[in-house]
């Protein structure tokens, strides 16, 4: 058995969500290659040959990869992936956006953000926005699997000593081309490798009110999310989502500032080490999950919680 | 140009889910039934765009939406006739379908009314698989716009924004080409009256996947359902100098 996973990363630097994918990887067991695809992503390469457990690195230099478009990345993956047992990518924007199109390249249904490996061909994952955890089972000859980074600690970045190896393959379906990009603006943390997170709900009111927020996030070094309602609301972008349909978190500490509780909210923080809900309404269902609950009015608490901490 | 969207019947999202006691999967008798919220975003965002057309006074755009599924699934057309589509087509099966399978029923549709753009919602809530759209663009070959904010169609192509982790990022895709959309895109409409009697009167064709020549076989298989592990719940702390102390000398996080 050997297992495929592929290297999130943006030509500079491997995201940490690779780490995780890997761990999953282990979990099923057998030998690890890893796939770094992209366009003077060398750096990333010799990064990835020192995860630990890694046994090949296949680098694949070429300008159609630069943007990770799936039309030119999904066809590289379905040719390379034909040797192997499994494929498997982290659940993150990038993952969900190409493992899917090459799962039908390869005519086999998908297994999405898994969340534990039962067995080689056996894991769970959550649906319904969390509410239920299925197991599936795939007789797949090849499995193609997205990972939820949350789900696995990650393996070492350090230790390993992988071959790299070039692959050559160009795909350039010629349907689709990078226009632009626009990473939003932050010396915080990012928001699923933040140690601390700080989110806000409908409660917050308003966008500007946000700002009490990132004070604190700023004091704790923490990253700031939001709530499906307060994203719906305007209030704030939607790559803040915190919940099954945006962003999954575990950090250490989740401040939910006026977050009722959602089940659906829930889905995505309800990992994390140590959850503080402040909230006013005492019967929200934030404060079943909570270690620490506040029951106060959030525009007297943060102040509050700013300065006790100054 | 013609927009095909695609919808799904999910379980309606203020329901409660509750898994059956045998484990084989989620309680859906006598449960309210509604159109997947992202599907209701694809099926507003074609009608913006076919709206726009007529003002421009370009070519009016006709909207097909197709669903695959139960006969109750002709509910959910309906309700997307009643918002503009123009006609409709149900792929019935009473059994639960992976998304590969569904993808190879929406290319046999594709290739039957060759769109110009397919738009999907980026997942459906009850399976939460986030493939459809992706998976149907391979079998196609279209360029896709996965979780799209802004859709702008200009000549033979469509700008797509889509949200990415940290950010946005805008592609331009040839035409025909598959489009997922994600919430911020719009903000869907109510029916009018008049306009779900209209509905009423709209074109509906029934079709199998045996018709389609379609096989609809999966790799996938649900072993067993079970309700999440809950989290139990903490303390109430009464002050915020009373938490701060907990945070740094209990739980050890600041």
């Amino acid at each position: 058995m050997t297992i495929l996973v592929i290297a999130e990363h943006d030509n500079k630097v491997l995201a940490p969500a690779t780490l995780n994918t890997v761990a999953a990887a282990v979990k099923i067991g057998g030998d690890i290659h890893l796939l770094v695809a992209g366009e003077g992503a060398g750096p990333v390469a010799e990064a990835a040959a020192k995860i630990a457990g890694v046994s090949k690195v296949l680098h694949a230099d070429n300008a159609a990869y630069a943007h990770q478009l799936p039309e030119n990345v999904a066809p590289l993956l379905a040719e390379l992936g034909k040797g192997y047992s499994h494929i498997l990518a982290a659940a993150t924007s990038n993952g969900k956006n190409i493992l899917p199109r090459v799962a039908a390249q390869l005519d086999v249904d998908q297994i999405s953000e898994i969340i534990s490996v039962e067995s080689a061909d056996t894991f769970t994952r959550p649906i319904y926005a969390g509410n239920a955890i299925a197991t599936v089972q795939s007789s797949a000859a090849i499995k193609v699997i997205t990972v939820r980074a949350t789900g696995f600690d990650p393996v070492a970045a350090e230790g390993g000593s992988a071959a790299v190896e070039a692959v050559s393959a160009a795909h350039n379906a010629g349907t689709s081309s990078f226009v632009s990009e626009e990473q939003a603006k932050s010396d915080r943390p990012e928001l699923t490798a933040a140690k601390i997170v700080v989110s806000g709900g409908r409660g917050m009111q308003n966008g500007d009110n946000f700002k009490q927020l990132y004070a604190l996030a700023d004091k704790l070094g923490a990253a700031v999310g939001a709530s499906r309602a307060a994203v719906d609301a305007g209030f704030v972008p939607n790559d803040m989502q915190v919940g099954q349909t945006g962003k999954i978190v575990a950090p250490q500490l989740y401040i939910a500032v006026g977050i009722s509780g959602a089940i659906q909210h829930l889905a995505g923080m309800k990992d994390s080490k140590v959850i503080v809900a402040i909230n006013k309404d005492e019967e929200a269902p934030i404060f079943q999950v909570a270690d620490y609950g506040l029951v106060a009015d959030l525009f007297e608490a943060v102040p509050a919680l700013l300065s006790e901490l100054n | 140009m013609k927009i095909l969207v695609s919808i799904k019947r999910v379980i309606d999202y203020n329901v409660k889910v509750r898994v059956k006691a045998d484990n084989s999967g989620v309680d859906l008798a006598n449960v309210k039934m509604s159109m997947n919220p992202f599907c209701e975003i694809a099926v507003e965002e074609a009608v913006r765009l076919k709206e726009r057309s007529i003002k421009e006074g370009r070519v009016a755009t006709e909207i097909v939406v197709v669903s695959i599924g139960p006969t109750t699934a002709q509910e959910q057309l309906r309700t997307a006739l009643g918002l503009g589509a123009d006609r409709a087509i149900l792929v019935e099966s009473a059994e639960e379908l992976t998304s590969l399978a569904v993808a190879k029923l929406l290319k046999a549709v594709v290739d039957n009314e060759q769109p110009q753009l397919v738009i999907l919602g980026k997942q459906a809530i009850d399976s939460d698989n986030n493939q459809t759209g992706q998976m149907l663009a391979a079998l196609t070959g279209y360029g896709q716009g996965t979780f799209a904010s802004k859709v702008e169609v200009s000549g033979d192509s469509v700008a797509v924004t889509r949200e990415i982790d940290g950010g946005a990022q805008t592609v331009s895709l040839k035409l025909p080409a598959i489009v997922t959309t994600d919430l911020r895109l719009n903000e869907p409409r109510y029916a009018s009256l008049p306009n779900i009697m209209k509905a009423k009167k709209k074109p509906l064709e029934v079709l199998t996947p045996d018709a389609l020549g379609v096989s609809t076989a999966s790799t996938n298989k649900t072993i067993k359902v079970e309700a999440p592990a809950a989290r139990s719940a903490g303390i109430k702390v009464k002050s915020v100098a009373e938490l701060v102390e907990k945070l740094k000398n209990e739980a050890k996080v600041i």
